[in-house]
């Protein structure tokens, strides 16, 4: 079955917005995000929509609020950057992307298509609002750390977000990465670690265990914030952090559920690439619909 | 040229850093990106000069590409530099990925590769990465044969390309061989020597010894052509076939692998579009004994010597070595 759902152009908040209706503009954004995404991996039948879902509400609070990218000033020097380094979520990021206005919303639908623009995993010639070509993973922390640097050497306030995954986080480039960042005093300069403690084929606990996250990105100089990744208002305080007055980077960990916040989906490893089918689609659907 | 300069010899490594210690002056775009290697790199010119635009990442090749990727997305010129071992095979990813498949502007500068650091074995021996290079979509990769040509190259990949750029920079000192005015055009080689009956094709540390291996030749009545091929991607393939049908036999000679790099270029091509016997000297497909840079090349034929011997088979002389079975 082909599934259709539009995704309405949500823009960014405006100035005049108090913050309770940021965080709805952005908490309905997110909504209509997945509901898209869901629709678009299942009817590709290709995506990875547990780790999509697991950082929807991120990538909408920095879409939607935070980062000074706009569609007039996509390629301006002095916007802000955010590279999705677990790129395996391209589809969260292109649905993003359309919802703030930075992607047209009715290419959504040839996402994986033949010779579409939209990849499984983002590049940036092909998506103008994409800063780097990711998919193995490591590869979107010493690229941002570059991008910081590149904004230290400007003397521009311009700042630079990188999203992993945990499980990311077992390569070992991104610590050679933040070691660097801290070297460097990156204050400009916010990775984003999606904690959902799950990887592909088991926890990341059973795997190569990451903890303590905290300590460790903590020993590495970073300026550690622990939030709820589903909470919006959460992720705004967080953002809000960002450069540390302390000058140090900021190292945010996102604890998240994969697959949030569909019932059958949440927490649960097998989603890291499954596909609905017709009846789970309807399913979740209809769970989203049920948060309106 | 004075007799005293022709008898010179030169490490590029002394061109690269001064010709981007003035591109550098020009243009405050450009950075260097280096891992712990400032002085095996010959910077540090360059870092007195622009304290803030060397990057010293440690001794963390993939950071280092992957940081270079974001400085160009950045704005910035990232001119990459780290022995040609490490750079190409420990951040192969990030070359791929965060370079080539990106398509930026990187000028990864590959020193002291081949066989340079004989002694220290093969953990040290860039012997494969000309090889693994050219099979990157996107990525140009030059080898110079001497300071004039390093220096044109680098100038080249630093202010007219707008893509990435693998180019070795030798450590092992060399004669110029090129005149002062020498331009680099990528894809295109230069005739030093013509001849009619082979053509040596060449490129780095190599390209004096197949120079004087044709001057050897000619005494013994054989006409050796010798083009420089300093850019083994994008290849010039229009030299390459004219050379097929004017001499009618070829010689690969390259300081890295015999196979997949010049010689393997070589081949696809004449295999393709004129077949003629084609003969590659180069590293075989082994570990290198202990051994200098200039033991081990004439130990594998990578020489003078080697390459008389191997033309003089080609054509079938008295003289020429036993055929390999």
């Amino acid at each position: 079955m082909t599934f259709t759902v539009e995704l309405p152009v949500l823009g960014r908040t405006t100035p005049d917005m108090s913050r309770e209706e940021v965080i709805a503009h952005i908490k309905e954004g997110a909504r209509l995000i997945r509901r898209k995404d869901l629709t678009l991996v299942a009817n590709a039948g290709m995506g990875h929509l547990g780790g999509e879902f697991s950082i929807t509400d991120v990538l909408a609070t920095l879409y939607l609020h935070v980062l000074n990218v706009t569609p007039g000033k996509l390629h301006d020097p002095e916007r802000d950057r955010l590279i999705l380094s677990k790129g395996h979520a391209a589809c969260a990021l292109y649905t993003t992307l359309a919802a703030s206005g930075l992607l047209d919303v009715t290419e959504l639908e040839t996402f994986v298509q033949p010779e579409s623009r939209l990849n499984g995993h983002p590049n940036r010639l092909y998506v103008d609002a994409v800063e780097a070509n990711t998919g193995p993973l490591g590869h979107g922390l010493p690229i941002a750390v570059g991008q910081a640097i590149a904004a230290q050497l400007d003397g521009s306030p311009r700042r630079v977000f990188v999203l992993t995954g945990d499980g990311e986080l077992q390569e070992g480039s991104n610590w050679e990465a933040l070691m660097f960042a801290s070297q460097r005093g990156l204050a400009n300069l916010c990775v984003v670690a999606d904690r959902n403690h799950l990887q592909q084929g088991a926890t990341t606990e059973d795997t190569n265990d990451l903890n303590p996250l905290d300590g460790k990105a903590r020993a590495f100089g970073m300026e550690v914030v622990d939030v709820d990744a589903h909470d919006v208002g959460a992720l705004l305080d967080a953002f809000a952090k960002v450069p540390a007055a302390s000058g140090r980077p900021t190292f945010i960990i996102a604890h998240s559920h994969k697959g949030h916040p569909i019932s059958f989906m949440s927490d649960a490893v097998a989603w890291h690439h499954r596909l609905p089918t017709d009846a789970e689609v309807e399913r979740a659907l209809a769970e989203l619909e049920a948060l309106a | 040229m004075t007799a005293a300069e022709a008898n010179a010899l030169y490490d590029c490594r002394d061109a690269f850093a001064a010709v981007l210690e003035e591109l550098g002056g020009a243009d405050e775009r450009i950075v260097a990106v280096v891992n712990d290697s400032v002085g095996s790199s010959k910077l540090g010119g360059f870092a007195v000069r622009f304290p803030e635009r060397i990057i010293n990442v440690g001794i963390a090749e993939q950071n280092q590409v992957g940081v270079a990727a974001g400085l160009e997305g950045g704005g910035r010129i990232p001119v990459v530099s780290c022995a040609g071992s490490f750079l190409s095979a420990r951040a192969m990813e990030q070359i791929k990925i965060d370079a080539a498949y990106s398509y930026r502007h990187m000028v990864l500068a590959a020193q002291s590769p081949g066989l340079a650091y004989g002694q220290l074995g093969s953990t040290h021996h860039s012997a494969e990465d000309v090889a693994w290079m050219r099979v990157i979509p996107n990525m140009t990769v030059i080898v110079p044969a001497d300071p004039v040509e390093t220096a044109a190259a680098v100038r080249w990949a630093v202010t007219e390309h707008d893509g990435p750029v693998y180019i070795r920079i030798s450590r092992m000192k060399v004669p110029a061989v090129h005149a002062s005015d020498y331009v680099f055009t990528p894809g295109r080689a230069t005739m030093l020597r013509d001849g009619d009956d082979l053509t040596i094709i060449t490129n780095g540390t190599v390209l004096h010894r197949a120079l004087a291996a044709a001057q050897a030749l000619a005494a013994e009545g054989i006409g050796a052509r010798v083009l420089s091929m300093a850019c083994v991607k994008p290849l010039d393939e229009q030299a390459v076939l004219v050379a097929a049908q004017e001499t009618g036999g070829l010689i690969t000679a390259e300081e890295g692998l015999a196979s997949g790099g010049l010689g393997g270029a070589v081949t696809e091509l004449v295999t393709a579009h004129r077949p003629v016997p084609v003969r590659r000297i180069g590293i075989p497909d082994t570990f290198a004994p202990t051994g200098s840079e200039g033991r081990l090349m004439d130990l594998w034929g990578i020489s003078a010597d080697g390459i008389i011997a191997t033309a003089k088979e080609l054509l079938g002389r008295p003289g020429a070595k036993e055929p390999e079975t």
